[in-house]
């Protein structure tokens, strides 16, 4: 089976250790999360954890399935790029007179439709969301002229089709 | 929207009281039904202690010689008895000694709550005395931990613990409590949890599933039963047999599924695995469908799954869907509990024999017997034979004793050829194989089933790793029966050292003690056995004694267990000898 981008997305109570709990299933199998991110869902007290693997479809399954296994966790899904809308976000910390010296600084600002966040004296703030290979390339337009500080969040993804985590809740309630 | 509640539970009112934290943890563990603990104290759990003192007429505790044995002896209680077992531990060192026993449950599936004392909170994180981060380190092993910080968290955490630790497929659950939250105060309430709402224990049967299955069985010409302990922990004994007996399928069962059923009912074709029987191991690849009950197609059960029943179409019940083509893809899945999918498909499954099927099994049993079994059991050459003592033992026990076993060659022997009539009789580490684990789970085997028979099959290796555990025996006068099969040699290594390693016998060798001293200097009645003539009185002893017993037999040293499927190979090709 083909290896392939996966967007794994976690519903889960908040709860301390889950975190550990879900790194240690990647772990135990020896597959790398490529990105992970940890956020509050659409539904109150939900947590959502948002992973990226790149692996086999049969990993995946497995993967989900092991998840969903945990107590604190309500429903795990994956998708693969097609079915979901994903964005990444980045920060880029420059120095401040090459704003000034370097003219296609400016340029390269507006054609990666990018913002600036701040400016000082020593430096500026450029961020920038998009997907993963939009902020690839403002990187390499940016690096020769030198980039002070660069991070970049995890993918965070909707998915297309529904994932109906207040159906699930509103099951046991009515249990 | 509503605030959703995240747990389920009883809502019955009542009212608080105004008690300790450590006082806390004993109501909860005796409104649970907990008369019974193992484990050993330390600075970190000393207030929960106090209190099982001032508790001591409602709650026994068993000292362990060690905290390892504590969780075995859980485990062996609950494997018995089919309640939860309980094991205590201080922090550091007493908590990670749990983990071998922690790891052990979760493989096979066994429900179990740790308790562990940690210390204070106001010193988490700074390498205090005694400090270990046991529930970052039992996580990978346990099927949910907790860490308690404040007394208030107690009832609702233990509440939980029991639930998950007991429902759906069982496992251990650690819960790890600060010393302040032992010594502070709480009101106290204590409500059974009957639900989590993220946890779904067992999922509901799906009808249409169980009629796919229904119908591949009741087209099926060579029909072929594996089942586990899915059955024992689902309690699904009759509804097997009623399955079995009506479709007249061959039955065969995984090492935990043994003793789910009558080892002498004439359906029962014996165990499929590594050292399984010729039959069932062989059969499986000829079969046209394979149900699949209460099992997770281990590797030592299927060999080499590019091979394993490739020609049958497969229907897995199971109740936990992670196990679902995890290893083997399956036609038709069923999930749930046992019980409760079985007794849906039996209405719709007609009545039926596989006489031709059925005697391809036989066919194999004798040609097994006679290149194996024969020579196991009644051996006539020189240098007694494991299998001749287990034979002896269920002559003796008349098929009703518990045999709890350590994990090796004697353990595969114990396995092939006890005869069980009565469920919850074989008590084994099967996932983890776990030497050292037979003395203490034999311990909990005898105290969750007094009034039975419980004889410790251990080999002299793996009872070296828990010896100290005579120390209970002792203490308590437990009639166990402790039989330990001793080859000088730590044999299954050495077995594979022969075969595979062309026999550089690497530190496989040992320079054994004097056991039977071992066991006098313990006060335990012991006796020795070297030759032949004397094993049949020396059991019947064994077995007629009010009080503890030891009985060392010296086996051959370099016997092999066979059949065996080599690690890779496909069962088809499993070796006769």
């Amino acid at each position: 089976m083909e290896k392939q981008w996966f967007t794994i997305s976690v519903y889960s109570e908040n709860h301390v250790g889950l975190l550990n709990r879900i790194s240690g299933i990647f772990l135990k199998r020896h597959i790398n999360i490529e990105s992970l991110n940890v956020s509050k869902s659409e539904i109150e007290n939900v947590s959502k954890f948002t992973i990226v693997i790149f692996s086999t479809e049969d990993w995946a399954v497995k993967i989900v399935n092991q998840i969903e296994k945990q107590v604190e966790v309500i429903k795990a899904y994956y998708h693969t790029d097609e079915e979901t809308i994903y964005q990444e976000s980045a920060l880029f910390k420059i120095a401040s007179n090459l704003l000034f010296d370097e003219r296609q600084i400016q340029n390269i600002i507006k054609e990666h439709h990018s913002q600036i966040v701040t400016v000082s004296r020593e430096f500026f703030v450029l961020a920038k969301t998009g997907r993963r290979h939009e902020i690839d390339e403002m990187h390499e337009a940016l690096e020769p002229y030198g980039i002070m500080q660069f991070v970049r969040t995890g993918r965070i993804a909707v998915s297309k089709a529904a994932m109906p985590i207040t159906n699930i809740l509103a099951e046991f309630q009515n249990q | 929207m509503e605030t959703l509640k995240a747990e389920k539970k009883d809502t019955k009112k009542k009212t608080a009281i105004r008690i300790t934290g450590a006082e806390a943890i004993i109501q909860c563990l005796l409104a649970e039904g907990v008369d019974l603990i193992y484990g050993y104290p330390g600075g970190a759990i000393m207030p929960v202690y106090d209190e099982l003192y001032k508790f001591q007429d409602r709650l026994t505790h068993i000292l362990t010689r060690h905290e390892q044995g504590a969780t075995h002896a859980a485990q062996g209680y609950a494997r018995v008895s089919g309640k939860v077992g309980v094991a205590m531990a201080t922090s550091g060192p007493g908590a990670t000694n749990l983990v071998t026993g922690i790891a052990d449950a979760q493989i096979d599936s066994t429900p179990m709550v740790c308790i562990t004392g940690q210390v204070a909170r106001h010193l988490l994180g700074s390498d205090a005395f005694q400090e270990t981060d046991i529930v970052g380190i039992s996580t990978p092993v346990t099927k949910w931990n907790y860490q308690i910080t404040r007394a208030e968290e107690i009832p609702e955490i233990m509440a939980k613990a029991f639930y998950i630790a007991k429902s759906g497929r069982p496992g251990p659950v650690l819960v790890d409590i600060t010393k302040n939250a032992q010594f502070d105060e709480l009101d106290f309430v204590y409500e059974k949890c009957t639900g989590v709402r993220s946890y779904k224990p067992a999922p509901k049967p799906d009808m249409s599933a169980i009629e796919k299955a229904a119908e591949l069985i009741n087209n099926a010409k060579k029909p072929y039963i594996v089942f586990g302990q899915g059955i024992i922990l689902g309690e699904a004994e009759e509804q097997l047999k009623a399955l079995v007996e009506k479709a007249g399928i061959p039955a065969a069962w995984t090492i935990l599924g043994l003793s789910a059923m009558d080892t002498d009912h004439p359906l029962n074709v014996g165990m499929v695995g590594m050292h399984g029987n010729y039959g069932p191991n062989v059969l499986t690849n000829e079969c046209d469908v394979l149900v699949a009950i209460g099992m997770r197609f281990d590797d030592r059960v299927t060999g080499n799954l590019a091979t394993y029943a490739k020609q049958a179409k497969i229907i897995h019940f199971e109740i936990d869907p992670a196990e679902v083509n995890k290893n083997v893809p399956v036609d038709v899945a069923v999930l749930g509990n046992a019980k409760q999918t079985l007794e849906l498909l039996l209405p719709l499954v007609n009545k039926k024999e596989h006489k031709e099927w059925l005697a391809e099994f036989e066919k194999k049993r004798q040609i097994e017997y006679d290149t194996v079994i024969d020579k196991d059991i009644y051996p006539t050459k020189p240098g007694l034979s494991m299998g001749e003592v287990i034979e002896q033992i269920n002559v003796a026990s008349g098929h009703k004793a518990v045999i709890v076993s350590d994990v090796g060659q004697h353990q595969m022997i114990a396995c092939r050829y006890a005869k069980f009539k009565q469920t919850k009789s074989n008590i084994t580490s099967g996932g983890l194989g776990t030497m050292g684990f037979a003395l203490p789970a034999a311990i909990g085997a005898k105290m969750g089933a007094m009034d039975r028979e419980v004889v410790a099959i251990i080999g002299d290796g793996g009872y070296q790793m828990t010896i100290q555990e005579l120390g209970v025996i002792f203490q308590h006068n437990l009639p166990v029966k402790i039989v330990v099969l001793n080859n000088d040699h730590l044999g299954m290594v050495r077995q594979w050292q022969e075969l595979f390693f062309e026999r550089r016998y690497a530190s496989t060798v040992m320079t054994n003690p004097d056991f039977v001293k071992i066991a006098e200097g313990y006060h335990i009645k012991a006796r020795r056995v070297v030759e032949r003539s004397d094993l049949k009185d020396a059991v019947q002893e064994m077995m007629a004694s009010k009080d503890p017993y030891f009985l060392e037999v010296r086996v051959e040293k370099e016997d092999n267990v066979f059949p065996m499927v080599p690690t890779g190979a496909s069962i088809s090709d499993i070796l006769l000898k």
